[in-house]
């Protein structure tokens, strides 16, 4: 019994050692010349194509930020550790120093910033739905009675539950596991729409048998802001990612990057997701910014 | 990492804590919501149960059958198809393959399907429980019936089965507490239970730990009353100088 209270306490402590270190993750990254980068393994900003490769617009946007963190920390020999986080995981990852940022999919918003911090916006999502091209479904009041997919774990979720109450509409919900379930749901006629990421939805349209079957429609049913995310109270390393991303975007870098993972085909299937760049990237971009969601809805 | 139950007082739209910590009408908190899940992972699990005790009893009892070897091979068949296939996988086959095979299937809700395919999976297991409770009775006690002038169904009525029955308490327990950990796949075809709340709520309120401890704690308590329910069962049924009698020492 003792000994199980002397280990508990011990733990304790290792725990609140671990939080109460100093919050410099640039001396850190320096010191160890291992930058930890948090990345997806199957978002529409970051995906694998396998044999442990990390591709996508946020990802090569990411390797560039730490390209130019080695010139910030002086330190030309930085190494990227690549480490595969989920939508669960991130943030208590990012706060106990598994990893030191990542560029995913992670929405901006009140509730996060209360744990983490986040680089300026680099990509504006546009919830939208996805329907069969002749289901004749041309906006979210169409939807009365019908059935709609979305996927657990998902922000749209709530989105779709919002527009539920305030639309006074009646729709049934239902939840894939993943992004791939709830496709294959629109797909096989169990749900008339898919509501989600505009980006998602592309990438899954784009990978299906037959991409013009189905269309992204209806209005814009939530604006997100996509950022980097940091841990928080780091005033150098949010420093050190607004100042990269800043210069990519005003070097025009940045944009060619959108053209080739949004508008030119892509791995693995050499397919293209066509998505031109919207309003509120575009708005984005010409003023750098950290605002969270709630600041979108507002307007 | 500091808790914060509160959570649980929000409400589901608003993230506004509510004072009374439930909601009404349409908007509900999250506290509302775990109860509605746990309404469903009971609702999945019981009525799994029930038809894996059903269809588990009749396959564990023909596959025991003298004198009727293709109702036998029909059983063996039986268990070994659904207990060699992963869970998670008979759960889609049953959503996604078998109503593209059979359009009429179509109509059925989520819920049937994932408890066909709980049931039976179950039932394989319960099957074969039921099958090595019976060829666990010397083979005297089948005689006995038949010495007795007992057909079939009766000597299994009233000489095998109230023996065979008692000495498989103990795995039915382990089954039936299995039922309602296993019927956290149903989440991946859309029902709104437990495992789906933790997952969705976790992510909207940003506090998993909070949100995975309330819904650990649900699945305890709903194995644990069930493992009570058939230790009192196990003790009431209990009949000194039978087989199955054992130490004494109820449930386990």
């Amino acid at each position: 019994m003792k000994k199980q209270v002397l280990v508990l306490a011990a733990l304790a402590m290792a725990a609140g050692a671990a939080v109460a270190q100093a919050n410099d993750t640039l001396a850190k990254i320096k010191s160890s010349g291992v930058v930890n980068l948090g990345v997806r393994d199957s978002s529409g900003l970051g995906f694998t194509i396998g044999g442990g490769k990390y591709v996508g617009f946020h990802t090569e946007m990411a390797e560039r930020i730490v390209d130019d963190l080695k010139k910030v920390t002086g330190n030309p020999n930085l190494k990227i550790n690549y480490q595969v986080i989920t939508s669960q995981n991130r943030i208590p990852l990012l706060q106990n120093g598994t990893i030191d940022f990542e560029c995913g999919s992670t929405t901006n918003n009140l509730t996060r910033q209360k744990d983490v911090a986040f680089a300026v916006t680099t990509y504006v999502e546009e919830v939208r739905m996805a329907v069969k091209a002749n289901s004749g479904i041309k906006s979210i009041k169409d939807l009365n009675g019908k059935s709609v997919a979305t996927t657990t774990g998902t922000t749209s979720v709530q989105t779709l539950r919002k527009h539920e109450r305030a639309g006074g509409i009646d729709f049934k919900e239902v939840m894939g596991k993943d992004h791939a379930d709830s496709f294959l749901l629109l797909e096989s006629g169990r749900a008339d729409a898919f509501v989600m990421d505009g980006s998602i939805l592309a990438a899954n349209i784009a990978k299906s048998k037959s991409p013009k079957d189905y269309v992204i429609a209806g209005e814009v049913l939530s604006v997100e802001p996509i950022a980097c995310m940091l841990r928080k109270d780091d005033p150098k390393m949010k420093a050190a990612l607004d100042d990269s991303i800043k210069r990519q975007i005003k070097d025009g870098s940045l944009g060619k990057l959108y053209d080739k993972w949004f508008m030119q085909p892509i791995p693995p299937n050499n397919v293209s997701l066509n998505m031109p760049m919207s309003e509120s990237t575009k708005a984005a971009w010409a003023t750098p910014n950290d605002k969270p969601m709630e600041d979108y809805a507002k307007k | 990492m500091a808790m914060e139950w509160q959570v649980f007082c929000k409400d589901t739209l608003t993230s506004e804590v509510v004072s009374g910590c439930l909601g009404s009408g349409k908007d509900i908190t999250y506290l509302n919501w775990i109860f509605k899940a746990w309404g469903w992972t009971v609702g999945v699990s019981l009525t799994a149960l029930l038809i894996a005790l059903v269809v588990g009893s009749i396959i564990g009892v023909i596959r025991t059958l003298p004198n009727s070897p293709w109702l036998v091979r029909f059983g063996n068949a039986w268990v070994e198809l659904f207990r060699n296939i992963p869970l998670l996988v008979q759960i889609f086959l049953w959503y996604h393959v078998a109503p593209a095979l059979i359009p009429p299937m179509k109509s059925l809700s989520p819920f049937v399907l994932v408890v066909l395919a709980l049931g039976f999976f179950t039932s394989a297991r319960i099957a074969e429980q039921l099958r090595a409770g019976i060829l666990a009775l010397p083979k005297g006690q089948r005689y006995a019936g038949m010495a007795m002038g007992f057909t079939t169904p009766q000597y299994y009525r009233y000489v095998i089965l109230p023996m065979a029955y008692r000495i498989i308490i103990p795995p039915l327990t382990s089954e039936s507490m299995n039922i309602f950990k296993n019927s956290a796949v149903a989440f991946a075809v859309s029902i709104p239970e437990l495992t789906q709340f933790a997952l969705q709520a976790g992510e909207e309120t940003s506090r998993p730990i909070e949100v995975y401890l309330a819904v650990t704690v649900l699945y305890v308590i709903s194995a644990l009353v069930i493992n009570r329910i058939m230790a009192f069962v196990e003790k009431r049924a209990r009949v000194p100088g039978f087989v199955a009698s054992g130490s004494g020492a109820g449930g386990h």
